[in-house]
């Protein structure tokens, strides 16, 4: 199946309708990403372990519309937390999903909170 | 108290007031400006910049406050129409009538507008003031309201054509230059230069018409198109006219003044006039029967006339001006200075071109080669500075001048010494006369510490802003003299260097990144600090990429490099390039099994592409049963030693060089260092393994091995240089120990051997230094520090594979087993390759 932006949108932790139970918080590497599966969408997941947050975005690149951005680094700039793209450096938001270096198109964030050790992500359907 | 009356308060005629100003005796004189503009001079060589702010107040050039301080009486808006030699007076169009003691001309030119049927059209301009443009601009909008898709033409491909074409673009008009002669800037360029020049104006988007002449501006009323004759013609809505300059002479005519046949008021290099008290100045003098159409000519003779009524009587003008430009537009480079271009039997020329990457260059040297007479660059004009003081210092030449244009500074072989080198007298600011010595002065001696401060205090840089490479060098290498440096901070996370770094983690036994942070940076990092630090981490205590992983490049974090579509390779070491029959196999059945496109690399080695990030941990596993381990293709650190055959099999080799190959990359794999880096050992001069082009290389001679560092390929190759000859393989080997070890402590981040030691201060000599004569004292400490390296290198894949938490970080999905539906491969010569981006 090849990826399609549209499949994406930002929800808002006032519209979300389910709490998906994505893994254990364990599983995701400290100031480091992973990726999850939820319906068709593969979403990335982040372990701010230095800022003690968590981030959810899409995990498709919108640049070369790679399935690549939970293997990216995350940092911040500014005090923006963001993530920068493995395979050309481009950097993202993780609150806005704004492209911080450039013209590209916003990624989709996610509401995400971690309870009893596990990870959730909302979703709006 | 005598009066000096100066008329015309443009570009040289401000300069006279300024350097008047300046003057102790100026006290004693009574001094009047007259100006016809309505405002007080203004910086007409940036004039362009006011189709971006349309401020006029950011072009002037001192505000009228200052003339008053200066006791100057200004008086704009009027323009003065007479001159009475006999009585010493002027009148005024006011008729107001003054007397003057010394009469000062600085009149400028006006813009040439050659007698076109139809120039006086509506839509049809000149760029010479304020007005002009402020005239321009509203034009422009009336054109932009009616149509989308309006046009305007400039009349000649000079320097300030070119520069009204890309003012015109910017206002939101087709812009159309419109030249009569064959090629552009024909003062200036040679054709070939021209074309380059041509091609990479077109691809901005500026149209060049050439060797049309105009006989009819056509329209009625206002403008529509010009008429080339011949059934060729160009619609345009609009028409700026910038086809030379002619002298504002009128007031010489009327009094007598003696004057050249096509203009101009003749002076002597006293700047005065056929009459002693009247001096002439800037765009309106003829010197030496040329009139100058640049400001430095302009300043020059502004001093020169301060001296001669100053009674400085042996302050004279140089007798040869120079005419050296670089052309301000953003974007296009183009320069040329002294002799651009000459007939062969004037002198020799070296000639650059490369049309795909718009880059021309060429210098003129005299016949005997021993100086540079003059030269052109389009595309790359990085270097005109230091080729113009070269020219106008007659400073000696390289053995090969060729080197002069072929690579440019900082990266491959820099012919040039640097800026320092110049005697104190160069000018290098040639628009305000600001020599080195001054530039240094007001750095070492006055403590200005930035381009913006020495700017401030000495003008240099503040004209056409030609020299500011050159100036931010001076100020650089003065700071360093002071023992200070320029903040060379990584990011917004440290305000260190990467040496500072080094030296903080190896003294404080720093453990983590994180307790880097904490300890002396701030933030929470970002994609440019951490692989930095991971580096350092794995320089200092050799720890693999898989102990914080999250803080590698994307590709040391996955051992693996990411491919195009998400998926990566795999590169077993190959020490040497030498495989057997059997482990060639053992990669054939691999790559089979899990359906990889192989190719062998440029390193003589197999690269395997297309596994999916579940899949590596399962072929490392195989691939370390049989025998192989990471080749690390995804590290900065060593890559292959390329050797040649050498004396095993080859009839001219001097020594066995695939051997001594196997040996150094088994000593070099692993050490992760600021760049990548490469080697290569060739048996003999022939040089098979291309080992000159590698960060280091080995060469077998008679009695021994050559050894050579500071090689590359790739994007800005450059030779190696020789850092010891004829020498032993111990001795080989423990020279290249310590030159690793020497760049893996010093180099910044991302910088390949070959660019560090072409930065290094003393170069290829200092570096000889260190590592053999030991001058730094430090040889025990990296000989130790390589010894550490050599002694706990593990395969970091053995490591991944064997340990079950790292090996989970290889599953696409954390809630599945599912894998990346994503990734779609076509196929390709029997192989298979990512489908393509759209
Ligand atoms: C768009 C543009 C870009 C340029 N770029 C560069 C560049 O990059 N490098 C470079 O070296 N040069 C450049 N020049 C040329 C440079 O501007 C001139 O060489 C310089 O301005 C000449 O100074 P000047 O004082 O002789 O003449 P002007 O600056 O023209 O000043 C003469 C003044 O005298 C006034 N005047 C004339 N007659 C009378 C009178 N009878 N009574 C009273 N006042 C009078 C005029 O109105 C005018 O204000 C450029 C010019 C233009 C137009
Ligand atoms: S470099 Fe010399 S020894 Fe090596 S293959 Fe070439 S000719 Fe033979
Ligand atoms: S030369 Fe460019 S395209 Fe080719 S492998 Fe290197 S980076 Fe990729
Ligand atoms: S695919 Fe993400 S930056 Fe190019």
């Amino acid at each position: 199946m090849i990826a399609n932006l549209s499949t994406y949108e930002s929800v808002k932790t006032d519209s979300v309708k389910v709490w998906f139970k994505a893994g254990p918080a364990s599983k995701f590497p400290k100031n480091g990403g992973a990726c999850i599966k939820y319906k068709d969408k593969q979403i990335a997941v982040f372990n701010f372990t230095r800022q003690a947050t968590w981030y959810a975005c899409q995990n498709l690149c919108p640049h070369k519309m790679e399935m690549v951005l939970s293997r990216g680094m995350i940092g911040e700039e500014n005090m923006q937390p963001k993530v920068a793209c493995p395979l050309h450096k481009n950097t993202f938001s993780l609150k806005t999903g704004e492209n911080l270096n450039g013209t590209l198109d916003a990624i989709a964030t996610y509401p995400i909170k971690v309870e009893d050790g596990f990870v959730f992500v909302g979703f709006s359907e | 108290m005598k009066t000096i009356i100066v008329v015309g308060n443009g570009m040289v005629g401000y300069k006279f007031c300024e350097k008047l100003a300046a003057r102790e005796e100026s006290k004693n004189f009574k001094i009047i400006v007259f100006g016809e503009e309505p405002r007080a001079a203004y910086d007409r060589v940036h004039l362009s910049e006011f189709f971006g702010n349309r401020d006029a107040k950011s072009l002037e050039l001192a505000p009228a406050s200052w003339y008053t301080e200066n006791n100057i009486e200004l008086v704009v808006n009027e323009r003065v129409t007479d001159i009475h030699r006999k009585t010493k007076t002027i009148t005024t169009g006011s008729d107001k009538e003054y007397s003057y003691d010394y009469l000062v001309l600085a009149t400028g030119s006006s813009p040439f507008v050659p007698p076109i049927n139809g120039v006086e059209k509506e839509g049809v301009f000149v760029y010479r003031t304020i007005e002009d443009l402020e005239a321009m601009l509203d034009y422009a909008e009336k054109i932009k309201a009616k149509k989308s898709d309006g046009r305007a033409a400039i009349l000649g491909g000079g320097l300030l054509g070119l520069e009204a074409g890309k003012a015109v673009m910017d206002m939101g008009l087709e812009p159309h230059v419109v030249e009569f002669a064959p090629k552009l800037m024909p003062r200036q360029l040679d054709s070939r230069s021209s074309n380059v020049l041509q091609l990479t104006l077109e691809n901005i988007g500026i149209n060049i018409h050439l060797g049309k002449a105009t006989n009819r501006i056509l329209g009625n009323g206002a403008i529509t198109g010009m008429d080339f004759g011949e059934d060729d013609s160009l619609e345009v809505d609009m028409l700026v006219i910038s086809a030379g300059i002619r002298p504002r002479d009128e007031l010489g005519k009327t009094c007598n003044l003696a004057m050249g046949v096509r203009g101009g008021i003749v002076v002597n290099d006293r700047m005065q006039t056929s009459d002693p008290n009247i001096f002439a100045i800037g765009e309106v003098a003829l010197y030496n029967q040329m009139i100058y159409g640049l400001v430095a000519p302009g300043y020059e003779m502004a001093e020169v006339a301060v001296n001669q009524i100053m009674e400085s009587l042996e302050v004279v003008m140089s007798a040869e001006i120079d005419m050296s430009t670089k052309l301000k537009l953003i974007g296009v480079d183009v320069a040329s200075f002294g002799v651009p271009y000459m007939p062969a039997d004037k002198g020799l020329s070296i000639i650059y071109e490369n049309k795909t990457k718009g880059l021309y260059k060429r210098i003129n040297v005299s016949l005997d080669g021993k100086t540079l007479l003059g030269g052109i660059m389009v595309g790359d004009a990085e270097d005109y500075s230091i080729l113009h003081q070269m020219y106008l210092n007659n400073l000696p030449l390289p053995d090969n001048a060729e080197e002069l244009i072929v690579g440019s500074r900082g990266e491959g072989g820099s012919a040039f010494g640097s800026a320092m080198d110049l005697p104190d007298t160069a000018v290098i600011c040639s628009c305000e006369a600001v020599t080195k010595g001054a530039v240094c002065c007001s750095v070492i001696d006055d403590g200005n510490e930035t381009v913006k401060e020495v700017a401030k205090a000495t003008k240099a840089t503040t004209g056409c802003g030609g020299c500011k490479p050159m100036v931010a060098d001076l100020v650089k290498e003065s700071l360093k003299t002071l023992g200070k440096t320029v903040k060379e901070s990584i990011c917004e996370h440290f305000d260190h260097s990467r040496q500072e770094l080094y030296d903080i983690v190896k003294l404080k036994g720093v453990q983590d990144y994180d307790q880097l942070l904490d300890e002396v940076g701030k933030g929470d990092g970002c994609e440019v600090c951490k692989p930095l630090a991971a580096s350092i981490f794995a320089s200092i205590y050799n720890e693999t990429a898989n102990r914080q992983e999250t803080i590698q490049d994307s590709n040391d974090r996955y051992l693996a490099n990411i491919q195009r579509n998400g998926t990566y390779s795999v590169v077993p070491r190959v020490a040497g390039g030498e495989i057997s029959p059997k482990q060639l196999m053992a990669m054939g059945r691999i790559a089979k099994k899990y359906d990889l496109y192989t190719k062998i690399t440029g390193g003589q080695r197999i690269d395997m592409f297309g596994a999916k990030l579940h899949e590596l941990p399962l072929i490392w596993e195989e691939l370390i049963a049989e025998g192989f381990e990471t080749g690390q293709a995804y590290g900065k650190s060593l890559r292959t030693v390329k050797s040649c055959v050498g004396s095993t099999w080859c009839r001219y080799g001097m020594d066995e060089s695939v051997s001594f190959a196997i040996e150094i990359e088994n000593r070099y794999k692993g050490i992760r260092s600021p760049h990548k880096f490469k080697g290569g050992v060739s048996g003999c001069i022939r040089e098979c393994a291309e080992a000159r082009s590698k960060d280091f290389g080995f060469i077998a001679v008679e009695g021994g091995w050559n050894v050579y560092v500071g090689g590359n390929g790739g994007a800005t190759p450059r030779h190696a240089e020789l850092l010891a000859e004829k020498v032993d393989k111990e001795t080989a080997i423990k020279y290249v120990d310590r030159f690793m070890m020497f760049y893996i402590k010093t180099a910044p981040p991302l910088t390949r051997t070959s660019a560090w030691l072409e930065k290094l201060e003393g170069g290829i000599t200092y570096l000889k230094n260190v590592v053999i004569n030991d001058s730094l004292g430090i040889v025990e400490e990296l000989d130790a520090g390589m010894q550490n390296f050599v002694n706990t290198y593990k395969c970091e894949w053995k490591e991944a594979v064997e340990t079950p938490e790292i090996r989970e970080r290889y599953t696409h999905f954390i809630n599945s087993e599912e894998t990346d539906d994503n990734i779609e491969f076509v196929s390709l010569r029997e192989q298979k390759m990512p489908k393509e981006w759209a």
